[in-house]
């Protein structure tokens, strides 16, 4: 990985590490802990991470919990409309190895298989102090420019393709607004 | 020529800077009402300067196009807003003059919003301009009322007349001043007016689609935004100031009471809020324009 970073970069980073806004995408029971982690017990506001609503305005893609065939597709339609820098968060146990339901035919069992994870947080579920910890880490990783998932994705985009059409059969990208 | 120019640069500047920092301050107000820490009060600043760094999408030339108007007709309204002894362009400030500049950054927007072709956007528009239309009402009336009684229009001179009368209209029309206070919470879009922002309702309506770069020009045009409705009650109820220092104080202390309020207030839905403005506030501007031209009479 190139760590070489021009003036700009470094306080371009700098502000980008400060301030995450994250698009929760709830596929599963991970949701639960994101509430106590944002209100007042363990106010991850003071970090400037808050939640936003629309993936454009989004800077992380949190995706809390299992992945089943359908939701992928979801998420990586969510993931195609974020703008870059854009920063996926693989949370609890599920998104890395597909959990206790790994066997079942609609899950998925590896996320990064088919978008670029950044973090993953381990655990079934994890605490609110292992969310905050981790994106801690993940702030600490875009300060110093190592948080380069979305620059992996748009080298190795036919790479993530194949297993995504694999995966999923079809994959359509397209701007619904438009046609 | 010179001074103005740098005069107009000045306010600017103090106008971005000050109103960001107060939105700062307001959510670290709301953190202490929430008992949560909050973030810090240059997060505001961390915020657009990031978005400024980011890669954004466009939805075509008018989606381009209105987000440039909201930002110059904004910059263009706030250049008209007399802060204190900081007037950039002295006797044409006309109240008229600030409300029709101001909506040519709100029809930028609007048209910049539907010009992404989200429906989210456009249900938000829609709901903005509907809520205008509420506040508006009620806020004119008591205007004319205050006019009536000053004999001028110009926002400064509206200023200098209470500073020299020794009185603020605050304390001489008070159902006037609460009034344009729950006129301009619509303004300002706060709870339990912020029908049209309603993040988990209709996904931050007007701003769904703006990413990025756009999406720092747009909270730029909000903090002159705010800094334009609340200079413009602050100098129409409170006097506007002797000095800068005053201005920014009686600022502070407006928004603050903004803040407070709309902290604990859940939302309305729109056809509540503008149901409510059309009763209670319009009653209460009739009532205080009778009081102005019957009993008050106009100022010598």
């Amino acid at each position: 990985m190139n760590n070489e970073q021009t003036a700009w970069e470094r306080v371009a980073n700098m502000l980008r590490a400060r301030s995450l806004w994250m698009l929760y995408y709830c596929t599963g029971c991970g949701a639960i802990e994101l509430p106590p982690t944002m209100t007042a017990r363990f106010d991850m506001e003071r970090f400037g991470i808050g939640p936003m609503a629309t993936p454009r305005q989004a800077d992380i893609l949190l995706v809390t919990g299992y992945l089943s065939t359908k939701t992928l597709r979801r998420v990586i339609y969510s993931y195609e409309q974020m703008q870059a820098p854009k920063y996926i968060v693989g949370f609890g146990s599920c998104t890395i190895n597909g959990g206790i339901y790994y066997d079942s035919y609609a899950t998925i069992n590896r996320l990064d298989l088919y978008v670029p994870v950044d973090l993953y947080l381990a655990g079934c579920m994890p605490r609110p102090e292992a969310i905050v910890n981790g994106f801690k880490n993940l702030m600490d990783k875009i300060d110093q420019g190592e948080a380069t998932g979305w620059k992996d994705y748009e080298a190795n985009y036919e790479w993530y393709r194949k297993n995504q059409i694999d995966a999923l059969g079809e994959v359509y990208i397209h701007d619904e607004f438009h046609e | 020529m010179i001074i103005t120019i740098l005069s107009a640069i000045a306010l600017l500047i103090l106008a971005f800077a000050y109103t960001v920092t107060l939105e700062g301050i307001a959510r670290k107000i709301e953190a202490r009402i929430h008992r949560r820490c909050g973030p810090p009060f240059w997060q505001n600043f961390i915020d657009i300067f990031k978005s400024l760094t980011k890669h954004s999408i466009s939805h075509g030339f008018i989606f381009d196009f209105g987000v440039l108007m909201a930002l110059g007709g904004t910059i263009a309204t706030v250049l008209f807003i007399p802060a204190g002894n900081l007037v950039v362009f002295p006797g044409l400030d006309n109240v008229f003059v600030i409300i029709y500049l101001l909506a040519i950054g709100l029809l930028g927007m609007a048209m910049s919003a539907v010009g992404s072709g989200n429906p989210n956007a456009s249900i938000g528009i829609g709901r903005a301009l509907t809520q205008m239309l509420g506040y508006e009402l009620p806020f004119m009336i008591v205007l004319l009322g205050v006019f009536f009684h000053f004999r001028t229009s110009s926002l400064s001179e509206l200023a200098v007349l209470q500073n020299s009368g020794g009185t603020y209209n605050v304390l001489i029309m008070p159902i006037g001043a609460v009034v344009g206070f729950v006129s301009l919470m619509g303004m300002l879009g706060k709870k339990p007016f912020d029908t049209f922002i309603a993040p988990a309702e209709i996904a931050s309506g007007p701003l769904v689609e703006y990413s990025g770069k756009y999406l720092g020009l747009l909270m730029t045009q909000h903090a002159f935004g705010t800094f334009i409705e609340i200079g413009l009650f602050v100098n129409l109820f409170l006097g506007g100031g002797k000095t800068i220092w005053e201005f920014l104080l009686k600022f502070f202390l407006v928004y603050f009471l903004a803040v407070i309020i709309s902290s604990i207030m859940p939302r309305f839905r729109v056809e509540q809020a503008v149901k409510f403005y059309w009763k209670w506030p319009l009653i209460l501007s009739f009532i205080q324009v009778v009081i102005v031209v019957f009993i008050m009479g106009r100022r010598v």
